[in-house]
């Protein structure tokens, strides 16, 4: 009996105190900062193109061979815009069979996919969660908007930077070696 | 014409299961009923069979610890620790101090995540609605925590080879601390509630019993046997990471009924948050990763190492040839082999306390089947 009155006085105290409960589809809690979603591909805007290589390490680590990727020759390389040999042609996330691990994103060398704030991508189709490129680039412009995101090796990785760092490097040694033989052999981005 | 015919009274065989809400999963029990007592019972488990140990053979070490995450789904962190372990010890590396604090403050809270689940749906499983609610309250706090630690709710695969993902977020020390003292206040709110219960007494005290002999040789462990009144702890009894530092009790029943297994798991509510406080005391800045290749590959060689799981005493046998991928995971899974129990707590039980027996030895089905 007195057990029971205990209890009871403990569920009473909850009528004077406010609800701990969110009402989903009304109100979002927001996601914490370090909120791992679905995988998205990053934008380097210095040079207009994503910051993957297609280099496809993140495709072989997949532990459940969720994504594809194909990389072509960078035109953009060529014209000296930017210092990626290759670029991403056409990359596909199965986002059905993610299981959001992080180990994509840990294996990437190029800053170029972050685990995303999207979580909430239910589609009628199945087909609707096969996440193509321009998708998975629209995601990560999101992420990089809402999260303040920066590249944890711009030197090696951000074009602008790297062509500026490459210029600079050129000018130097072509003012060291005024004398010497001309040296005009480009180096290779990865 | 004869009137007289001859009735034989005969056992019923009652299916419970596999769709049945308190088997907390898909897990089939084929009780043996004579009137109303349960003379026998066979579980029926394999529902949920993945394969995850086969599976295990194909990926690399780093893969492995997302299968490990979804064996016991409801302690990820103490899942991880386990796999983690046996690799290190494998490969000869020694974690960092810090790091080895956060994988105890978190395998600590996710026992207490865990143990609040298992409180509120047992409580279900008896026809209390209240204590869930309560239960999963607290869990969410601590599930927050996780999130923004980890970046997962659940799955969190933070857990690494050597050490841990990457260091905690600034403010991870005052928010584990508020979060140690809400936690102690819901725990304290819930144990108010429903242990002392009369109703709740009436449902679990004497039901279920198992003595210590039974249990050893079922190979009963963690809360269950510990209710019994043996006080075998694998985080006491064989030191790792750094539990030696942290002074902590281990809770030991004496009836070893449901009452005394859900109890244990009360008291150990409170133990981990005092450890979890302690760490906090002693954690040092430093680094939280040992220095090692990105790529994990043992030497050629064979372990076992166990841990205390929530539900148990885990154990994971690796076997490695000396690739970047395991040749044989084995699990001994604590909720499988705490199944054993199952028959000799049932026996002449009432059928009404099936669910209060089988809830008590909270079982995850994703571990039961790997
Ligand atoms: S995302 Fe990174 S790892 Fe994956 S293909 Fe692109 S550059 Fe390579
Ligand atoms: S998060 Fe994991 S499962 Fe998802 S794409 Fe990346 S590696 Fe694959």
């Amino acid at each position: 009996m007195i057990g029971t009155l205990k209890g009871m006085l403990t569920t009473v105290r909850w009528l004077l105190r406010r609800p701990v409960t969110a009402h989903y589809p009304e109100q979002h809690l927001p996601v914490q900062e370090r909120y791992m979603g679905f995988p998205a591909l990053l934008m380097d805007d210095t040079a207009g193109e994503p910051f993957c290589t297609g280099c496809m390490v993140c495709v072989r680590e997949c532990p459940t061979q969720c994504m594809s990727a194909q990389m072509h020759d960078n035109p953009k390389f060529t014209d000296g815009t930017s210092h990626r040999r290759k670029i991403i042609n056409e990359f596909e996330i199965n986002l059905n069979r993610c299981i959001l691990c992080g180990i994509c994103v840990d294996v990437c060398s190029f800053d170029a996919i972050e685990m995303s704030y999207e979580h909430e991508l239910a589609s009628y189709a199945r087909a609707g969660s096969r996440a193509d490129l321009d998708l998975l680039l629209e995601q990560g412009r999101r992420y990089m908007e809402m999260s303040g995101w920066n590249p944890e090796n711009p030197e090696k990785n951000v074009a602008g930077v790297a062509l500026a760092k490459r210029a600079a490097a050129a000018a130097a040694k072509t003012a060291a070696g005024e004398a010497g033989p001309a040296d005009d052999s480009t180096e290779g981005g990865e | 014409m004869t009137t007289e015919q001859t009735y034989e009274t005969v056992d019923m065989m009652l299916n419970m299961g596999p769709q049945h809400p308190a088997t907390h999963g898909v897990f089939r029990m084929v009780l043996t009923v004579d009137g109303e007592h349960v003379v026998d019972v066979t579980p029926h488990i394999g529902y949920l069979h993945r394969g995850s140990e086969k599976l295990a053979e194909n990926e690399t070490y780093g893969q492995v610890i997302t299968l490990f995450d979804r064996l016991d789904y409801v302690a990820n962190l103490n899942n991880e620790l386990i796999f983690c372990r046996a690799a290190e010890r494998l490969m000869g590396i020694d974690p960092p101090e810090r790091g080895q604090y956060i994988r105890v403050i978190l395998a600590e809270l996710n026992r207490l995540a865990s143990h609040l689940l298992f409180i509120g749906t047992y409580a279900i499983d008896l026809g209390a609605m209240t204590p869930i609610m309560y239960g999963f309250r607290e869990r969410e706090r601590i599930q927050n925590l996780f999130e923004s630690v980890t970046g997962a709710r659940m799955m969190h695969n933070f857990i690494r080879i050597g050490g841990v993902k990457e260091d905690v977020p600034p403010d991870f020390v005052p928010r584990v601390r508020a979060l140690a003292d809400d936690v102690q206040r819901g725990v304290e709110e819930i144990d108010r509630l429903l242990t002392f219960n009369e109703v709740f007494l009436a449902r679990t005290r004497g039901v279920g019993v198992i003595d210590v002999p039974t249990a050893l040789s079922c190979g009963l462990t963690g809360p269950g046997l510990r209710a019994s009144g043996v006080a075998y702890d694998v985080r006491k009894d064989y030191p790792h990471e750094v539990y030696p530092y942290l002074s902590y009790k281990v809770p030991v029943g004496e009836n070893g009924d449901c009452w005394d297994r859900y109890y244990m798991r009360v008291l150990e509510c409170y133990e981990s948050l005092s450890m979890v406080r302690q760490c906090l005391d002693q954690m040092e800045e430093g680094p939280v990763m040992a220095q090692m290749r990105r790529i994990a590959r043992p030497p050629k060689g064979e372990v076992y190492v166990h841990g205390e799981n929530p539900r148990g005493d885990i154990g994971v046998f690796l076997v490695s040839d000396g690739t970047d991928k395991p040749y044989r995971v084995k699990v001994r899974p604590p909720s499988f082999c705490n199944l054993v129990a199952l028959r000799p707590m049932m026996r002449d039980a009432y059928i009404a306390d099936a669910v209060a027996i089988l809830g008590s030895l909270d079982i995850v089905l994703g571990e039961v089947d790997r």
